[in-house]
């Protein structure tokens, strides 16, 4: 009896509208929670939306192609025996009553920021569930909105810490220690800084290598860890893709290292480059990036981590196609190891699948 | 991100710098306020308040009102800058640069070039350019196409508060002369604008919008406009691209012509006289360099070539509209 209705999802702080660009599913189909029903492109990337709810898809109710605002219903979800003319009022006054829901991105959503190590460090914090709290650590010239199509899965059953790096997001841009121990103790520092206790570790490449290896520094105070394409094992970052994007100061050189990142190339929008560019272009950003290449970079490069060492369950989720840290024959033993036909960025390019195996993972590490 | 308006971006640009570096200095017609009077010093803040709070940071020394000379404002700056100093110098209204122009055609922009490359000019030169709020001809007009056809002189025309700040900031770190132009009513807009320090280079066009069907290329203000016409017309599916230079010297050419080559249609949008203007030298950029790319000939909407009328209506009827850059698309399309 009950109608469901579809709305446009809100993927990161920052988004405001969606353009639903393809229906994966047609009108009629039963889906089942968690079904890829249908492609969003928004300013910044496109992706594919998760059923949130199982059953019957009765109607496509976005247009393509039309740009709608976060929350605007684009389709329904109803049993058989839902008459068509209950739908139609259903929509009716949805739309009737529907308000858009007013973007005030300042104080509101703004992050935290603690002072660690010297350093002023902003995070956000995403309330959850019960589980063990998860810090996740984003990769180099990225920032803690990288996680955007990942926070809302993984805060249906923890708390969601989106940490800013030094020298990214909204954190102090001056690196003083750049090395990977140094980073990833100071990880840990911030855990106890902000009182977490035990908590979960999710990193990004770069932040991969920091969040392995503060798993392994952290010893019990650390359950679960996750490397995202993570540097630091036996493979090597590229240096094709680091000079490029640290030399990058027009859009196209950056546009250049962005189509590195990702294995659909369609996914680089411009939007994608300015960010990067408006990130690259803030004072002390440059020396910032210099110091991590020599430092944490050029360190998991040379000296890779010692996995098995790592008393916390560890997960890797790698690229097949990724182009800054092409996969190597030999990935370390000590942990499991999930293989995605995508490139770098496979937590945007395949965010479901990453999703369902950190969820999944991380409720087996706390049984 | 905090939102800030033009006004705020541009305030925190110069506060920024001159906290970065102590030979940034603002020099001008009561960029203060309150010099030599017995009321309270910095009364006043520049004449739309863009330079308030500055002299109680950093003093009577680098925040300089001066008298109603401006030929000694740029000849002071100028001679400044070629001593090591990075002034900002505002003149209230673009229309008053008639008065020193010879300190900055003549003198700042040659410098470099006459020195033997042996001097460098880092000065800024703020004010404020546009019609729409019935200032009358002498505190209307945009002349930045005479600063543009200078060589040796920069020159900016921000359109939003992102890119005024980063402007901004650039051209105080520039060793050259830049001349940087604010228009009346952008500086009550705001968006987002990180509160840290950056900068954007010159020359690099930004595209607030883009699309497949035309381009509009326009300058300051008039991009806000543009962009009001592409939003309005994607929802009858004509997708227009918005190309905002940034600066008209150096100019982006490369993406000018790049989108010219993808829509194959052109309009541009200039707030100036019709003759020798950057509509008038864009049309003859594209034309030689992208003339079989085109399958319609380039639209111009410019101002009327008279002074700038006081009546609010008249002015309406001078100035560029989306109303009037919306016809131009649509002529673009036909046939």
């Amino acid at each position: 009896m009950a109608i469901t209705p579809l709305l446009m999802p809100k993927w990161g702080l920052a988004m405001e509208e969606g353009t639903v660009v393809e229906w994966l599913k047609a009108e009629g189909d039963v889906i089942s929670e968690g079904d890829e029903i249908v492609e969003i492109e928004t300013s910044k990337i496109t992706n594919v939306m998760e059923a949130p709810s199982g059953g019957p898809l009765r109607r496509h109710v976005a247009p393509l192609g039309e740009a709608l605002p976060v929350g605007a219903l684009i389709g329904i979800v109803a049993e058989d025996s839902d008459s068509d003319a209950d739908i139609d009022a259903f929509i009716e006054d949805f739309n009737a009553n529907f308000v858009v829901e007013a973007s005030d991105g300042d104080e509101a959503s703004g992050p935290d920021i603690v002072s660690v190590g010297g350093y002023d460090l902003a995070y956000q914090r995403l309330s959850g569930g019960d589980g063990t709290p998860v810090i996740m650590v984003h990769g180099f010239g990225g920032d803690r909105n990288n996680w955007l199509f990942n926070q809302d899965a993984l805060a249906a059953q923890r708390d969601v810490i989106l940490l800013d790096l030094p020298g990214h997001g909204s954190s102090t841009k001056d690196v003083s220690d750049a090395s990977l121990g140094g980073l990833a103790q100071l990880v840990l520092d911030f855990a106890k800084a902000i009182d977490v206790g035990r908590f979960c570790l999710m990193g990004h490449s770069m932040g991969g290598a920091i969040a392995l290896e503060a798993a392994r520094l952290g010893g019990d105070t650390v359950e679960a860890v996750i490397g995202v394409c993570p540097a630091g094992l036996s493979n090597q970052v590229s240096s094709t893709y680091i000079d490029t994007f640290i030399g990058a100061e027009r859009r196209k050189a950056m546009k250049e290292a962005a189509l590195m990142l990702f294995s659909d190339k369609d996914l680089v929008t411009r939007d994608l480059v300015n960010d990067l560019l408006k990130f690259k272009r803030l004072d002390g950003v440059d020396q910032a990036l210099d110091a991590l290449r020599d430092g944490v970079i050029a360190e998991s490069n040379t000296s890779p981590i010692d996995i098995s060492a790592i008393q916390a369950p560890v997960l890797l989720i790698v690229g097949e196609e990724d182009e800054i840290i092409p996969l190597s024959a030999d990935l370390p033993s000590g942990g499991e190891v999930i293989r995605l036909p995508v490139g770098h960025m496979a937590h945007m390019e395949d965010a479901g699948s990453v999703n369902k195996a950190a969820t999944q993972f991380f409720g087996t590490a706390a049984a | 991100m905090p939102k800030q308006t033009v006004r705020e971006a541009i305030n925190q640009a110069l506060r920024q710098e001159m906290g970065r570096d102590e030979n940034v200095i603002v020099i001008g017609e009561d960029v203060s306020g309150g010099a030599g009077s017995d009321g309270q010093r910095d009364a006043y803040g520049g004449v739309y308040g863009v330079t308030k709070g500055l002299f109680g940071l950093y003093g009577e020394e680098r925040v300089i009102d001066t008298p109603i000379t401006e030929s000694a404002i740029m000849g002071a700056a100028a001679g400044a800058a070629l001593r090591g100093l990075r002034p900002v110098a505002e003149l209230m209204f673009v229309d008053f640069l008639g008065v020193c122009f010879d300190q900055i055609y003549n003198q700042a922009a040659k410098f470099r070039y006459m020195f033997g490359g042996k001097a460098t000019t880092p000065m800024v030169i703020r004010s404020m350019i546009g019609a729409g709020v019935s200032a009358a001809a002498q505190h209307s007009q945009t002349l930045y196409p005479m600063f543009t056809m200078v060589p040796g002189l920069k020159v900016v025309l921000p359109s939003n508060a992102y890119d005024a700040k980063g402007l901004l900031i650039q051209a105080i770190r520039d060793n050259d002369p830049v001349i940087f132009l604010e228009h009346k009513l952008v500086y009550d807009t705001a968006m987002d604008v990180p509160d840290e320090a950056y900068t954007i280079p010159f020359g690099e066009a930004a595209i607030p919008r883009e699309g497949d069907d035309v381009t509009i290329v326009a300058f300051s203000h008039m991009v806000n406009h543009a962009i009001t016409v592409a939003d309005k017309l994607k929802g009858e599916g004509i997708s227009v691209e918005v190309v905002d230079p940034r600066t008209t010297s150096p100019l982006d050419e490369d993406t000018i012509l790049e989108s010219v080559e993808n829509t194959g249609r052109l309009v541009v949008v200039d707030e100036s006289p019709p003759r020798c203007n950057m509509a008038t030298d864009i049309a003859a950029l594209v034309s030689s360099q992208a003339f079989d790319s085109l399958e319609a000939a380039i639209e111009l909407v410019t101002c009327a070539h008279t002074p700038v009328p006081f009546s609010p209506a008249l002015e309406q009827l001078y100035l560029p509209t989306p109303e009037k850059i919306e016809a131009a698309v649509r002529k673009t399309l036909k046939g």
